[in-house]
């Protein structure tokens, strides 16, 4: 029997992404199935660091030497993903010298570029630090934009041959004896554009070897074919403030903690996050001390943030994996190495490996490890050229930069949008239609709302993560309605209006944790423009509001 | 030296703005005065006055939407607003309204709800509706056609069509998208729309110089396939809006309306200035653009005493406001009045505020009742029943606001409109006309007591 594809790849965040496009680029035939959306796990709910190293830099040097090298690496080949901020390492009067002296120390031996700076040369830097910041370290940190570099590698996947299938779940593993030879995967009604099958259905995947890349997932995933993968999934949580307080990353200089990192985000701000070990990746408790916390904690380094609006939290489970019987209590004690778990070694199972742990900064050296066993496992000898290969939109960057003018948007929008597209930009905005903004937070116009849909059809949740359209301060209450209306004709009217419930109940998830103050104001009026001004609450067209209406009871006017 | 009023009232909304007009009506000599921060949230608001569209059912499940809101008024449950002030004040403050908008507005032959359709193609009912929309409603069964702007991106007129039709309309609507005559910028605000069509300047197009009106209906009428009626986005025109509904429907020879919309709303503002020339009209005194930011209490002997902090505690059943304090560019005036409203919103128009901890009021802080738990704040369905909705004061029968213990928290304020809480106007349909009847109510009542 013929195999559908040579390597068969499971999870669509950076990681898998990631090996799906190494290895197409080698020239093999991949398949890549994502139980949701790319980035629907763990990588779409990150505080979108791109490490220097720094943190690394006193409890695990070779993980610190990695990050710095990627580091470097990504900003080569996906400049318009990252935004290179720089971070500090944040001392207060009550932390250790010792331990900065360490930090500096390691991040020297490690190759990060560091620099002391004084309390007043950090506050100069950063105004809103506290006025008792002592002194700091200076590094490459970043800001990094998950969806976009997810997305990034996996298009380019595509450009390579690669079959990327979306809203597929994988529901059994195909083992036959002792050896994994595909998976089952059960289609749901995704987007529209992207070729899937029909909602429902049930297809069977060959392929000469699967790698279950699906982090904290992992465990599941394994257990469908009797292969035990101690997955210790971690959750964090991480608020969004409204406006960025700080335009470096700043980070507590002290050995651990939580709450102890601010990541500015292009027009937001990322407080983060807590440490804590759940059993389930898809149901776990979001508290809301774990909010207070990060607001009050962080405080102490941007006073600030303690009167600022947040505009919602959201919240990640980190795929952590320690090698049996190693047996750490405190999940942030647990390495973030990442594991290739050889099924054929470890358990006698051949045709599978399982990839587990790591961290998304250093994504691509672990899709390059991975890809080199997989090409030793199928006899395959071509190299990997990830690092050197810049993924879409990253190429001529500066070219468009200077040509920022050309596109007839007020500079800001222009600005913006180019750095989302990258390369793609002129493509995209050069239009002879109106392209007014149709989301003013985030400065995202119809055109780049259009192109998200091409790539992504109905799924309006898709063209948020490729846009960032309604992610700002009115989180959605203004625009999500434009989006939509973007949809249409090419969507019929039922499905626009499922896209729009479906994206808007999405937008306020994230808000209920961070309802106070402003947000809660906003969130009042977004229920009032969508309940009152609208009547989408009560819309006669719903099959829950289906009791029809006797139109002719009604005034019909004088 | 504090300025002096009888009545004071604080914010310019649509309750604000009716409780100044009924105290004002109520006696001639009730010197009254209106002060606003901001610009009110009318402009945000669709400028439907609802009533009742959907009564609050004892499963949780509403009913609706209801054909005659009064039907439904005496079965609302006890702390609502409409509740507190009962059904006739209702009905004397939609004949208020119908008064001081005279021809703006219309509804008023009926006590039937009328179906307004939504700029998204839902319909919503509504009491009372800007006569630019009349010609639009839905259970009128006439076949429209709906014309939306490409540079306009809120409206999307197939779309409202085809939604209007999965919603059973009893009419067949059709949409098209055009774009619209003088606009050149891809962002223009949706005043500048209005402004055109009332200077009608001139504009060019393909077919040369023309009046952006005559440029509008010539476009239209390309795409006009016999529909006796035209719906529009709701920017056709400002100050001279009837004149310009009025040559769009001689040009097309068709009715023409308007689909309410989302902010900024023209009927909002529309409303907004109808009601200040009615408060110029009756002799209020309006002093704009500055926020109240602190209060005096009388003391015994009558003379004022410190203020907000001490009063939080120590208020209770005969405690008068001797004063309230107003910020104009850093410098404190003192205003003091006989009596007070406040009707400074809710949590939209920041008459109700929240912090981590806790709800508040901020100038008086008087009692909001609220869960301690914020995560007991809403619930987790997006339009489920989310008691933040319900946030604000709550009043006795005087709607005079209730402290912790049921007490009257000062003998002289009365609040209205969306400062009040017990009630989900979203939910209901009932924001415009909870303003209306406690505005009304409110602003008689302390007008009768300066006058006792």
């Amino acid at each position: 029997m013929a195999t559908d594809t040579e390597v068969l790849v499971l999870g669509g965040g950076s990681t898998g992404c990631g090996i799906a496009r190494d290895l197409a680029m080698r020239g093999l035939d991949v398949t890549l199935v994502e139980r949701g959306n790319l980035t629907d796990g763990t990588t779409g709910r990150m505080h979108g660091l791109l490490h220097s190293g720094g943190r690394y830099a006193v409890s695990d040097r070779a993980s610190a030497t990695e990050c710095i090298e990627e580091n470097e690496i990504l900003r080569e080949i996906a400049g318009h993903c990252v935004e290179l901020t720089g971070g500090l390492f944040v001392q207060r009067p009550e932390d250790s010298d010792q331990y900065f002296r360490e930090k500096l120390e390691g991040c020297r031996d490690c190759g990060i570029p560091a620099r002391v700076l004084s309390g007043r040369e950090a506050r100069e830097m950063e105004p809103y630090l506290a006025k008792d910041v002592k002194r700091a370290i200076e590094v490459p940190d970043g800001a990094v934009d998950p969806f976009r570099l997810c997305v990034a590698n996996a298009l380019d996947a595509e450009n390579h041959g690669a079959r990327v299938e979306t809203h597929a779940e994988v529901v059994d593993l195909l083992r036959e004896g002792d050896d994994v030879y595909g998976v089952a995967v059960r289609h749901e009604s995704g987007p529209g554009k992207r070729t899937h099958e029909a909602a429902g259905t049930t297809e069977e995947i060959t392929a000469e070897y699967v790698v279950n890349a699906t982090g904290a997932w992992a465990g599941q995933i394994g257990a469908m074919a009797d292969l035990e993968v101690e997955v210790r999934p971690s959750k964090g949580v991480m608020t969004i403030m409204n406006v960025r307080q700080v335009d470096t990353v700043i980070n507590r200089c002290r050995p651990k903690g939580d709450a102890d990192i601010v990541v500015p985000h292009e027009t937001t701000a990322i407080l983060g996050t807590t440490d804590e070990e759940v059993s389930d990746p898809d149901d776990y408790p979001e508290e809301q001390w774990e909010v207070d916390q990060m607001i009050d904690t962080l405080s102490e380094l941007v006073p600030i943030l303690e009167e600022a609006r947040t505009i919602r939290s959201f919240w990640g489970v980190r795929p952590l994996y320690e090698p049996p019987g190693t047996g750490t209590q405190d999940p942030t004690d647990i390495t973030r190495d990442f594991f290739l778990l050889d099924h054929a070694e470890r358990d006698g199972v051949s045709g599978i490996s399982s990839i587990v742990g790591g961290k998304f900064t250093t994504y691509r050296a672990m899709a390059e490890e991975i890809s080199n066993h997989v090409c030793e496992k199928l006899g395959v000898s071509a190299s990997c050229a990830t690092a050197d290969e810049p993924l879409p939109g990253s190429e001529n960057i500066e070219t468009l930069e200077a040509g920022m003018d050309d596109f007839g948007l007020r500079s800001p929008v222009a600005r913006r949008s180019k750095q989302r597209l990258g390369s793609r930009a002129s493509e995209v905005l050069e239009t002879s239609e109106a392209n007014p903004v149709l989301c003013q937070c985030e400065g995202v116009t119809r055109a780049e709302v259009r192109d998200a849909i091409e790539q992504s059809g109905s799924d309006l949740n898709a063209v948020r993560i490729r846009t960032r359209a309604s992610m700002g301060n009115c989180q959605g209450g203004f625009c999500c309605q434009n989006m939509a209306n973007e949809l249409h004709p090419e969507y019929d009217e039922e499905t626009v209006r499922a896209a729009l419930d479906e994206l808007f109940e999405e937008r306020w998830k994230g808000q209920r944790h961070a309802l106070w103050g402003e947000q809660l104001s906003q969130a009042m009026l977004n229920y009032t423009l969508h309940a009152t001004t609208m009547n989408r609450d009560r819309d006669p067209a719903d099959d829950d509001e289906s009791a029809e209406i006797e139109f002719d009871a009604f005034d019909g006017g004088a | 030296m504090a300025i002096e009023d009888d009545v004071l009232v604080i914010g310019g909304g649509l309750a604000g703005a009716t409780a100044a007009l009924a105290a004002a009506d109520a006696g001639r000599d009730v010197r009254v005065r209106l002060v606003t921060y901001k610009q009110s949230t009318l402009r945000h608001a669709s400028g439907l006055i609802d009533v009742l569209g959907y009564a609050p059912a004892s499963d949780g499940k509403a009913e609706g939407p209801l054909v005659d809101p009064f039907d439904a008024l005496a079965d609302l449950p006890e702390g609502h607003p409409y509740e507190r002030v009962g059904s006739e004040a209702v009905r004397e403050a939609l004949a208020f309204f119908d008064d001081i908008a005279g021809d703006a507005y219309a509804g008023d032959h009926t006590d039937r709800n009328a179906l307004v359709p939504t700029h998204r193609g839902t319909v919503k009912p509504t009491a009372r509706y800007p006569v630019s929309t009349a010609e639009g409603l839905a259970s009128d069964d006439r076949d429209a056609l709906l014309v939306g702007f490409e540079t306009l991106p809120d409206f999307e007129a197939p779309l409202a069509a085809a939604h209007l039709e999965a919603a059973g309309a009893p009419f067949s609507a059709r949409g098209v998208t055009i774009p619209f005559p003088g606009i050149v910028r891809d962002d223009a605000k949706v005043t500048r729309y209005a402004h055109l069509l009332d200077r009608d300047e001139t504009v060019t197009t393909g077919a040369g110089e023309t009046g952006a009106r005559e440029a509008l209906a010539t476009t239209v009428r390309q795409h006009l396939e016999g529909e006796p009626r035209v719906g529009f986005p709701a920017v056709l025109g400002d100050e001279r809006a009837a004149e310009v509904r009025t040559a769009l429907a001689d040009a097309l020879g068709a009715d023409v309306f308007e689909v309410p919309m989302g902010p900024p709303s023209l009927p909002g503002i529309r409303l907004e200035d109808l009601l200040y020339g009615a408060l110029e009209d009756a002799g209020v005194r309006v002093t704009s653009g500055v926020p109240v930011v602190d209060y005096e209490m009388a003391d015994a002997a009558g003379a004022g005493s410190a203020g907000a902090g001490t009063a939080a505690d120590g208020g209770g059943v005969g405690d008068r406001i001797d004063r309230v304090v107003v910020d104009r560019n850093g410098t404190e005036i003192p205003h003091r009045a006989d009596q007070y409203v406040l009707a400074t919103g809710g949590l939209v128009g920041k008459g109700v505020r929240s912090e981590r901890e806790r709800v508040f009021e901020p100038i008086f802080d008087c009692h909001v009742p609220h869960a301690e738990d914020r995560y007991d704040w809403f619930v987790d369905d997006v339009f489920g029943e989310q008691p933040y909705a319900r946030f604000g004061l709550a009043p006795d029968r005087e709607l005079r606001p209730l402290d912790a213990r049921d007490e009257p928290e000062f003998a002289n304020l009365r609040a209205a409109g969306a400062v009040l809480g017990g009630y989900d106007f979203a939910a209901e349909k009932s924001g415009g006309g909870v303003s209306l009847a406690t505005g009304y109510v409110a602003g008689r009542r302390a007008a009768e007591e300066v006058d006792e």
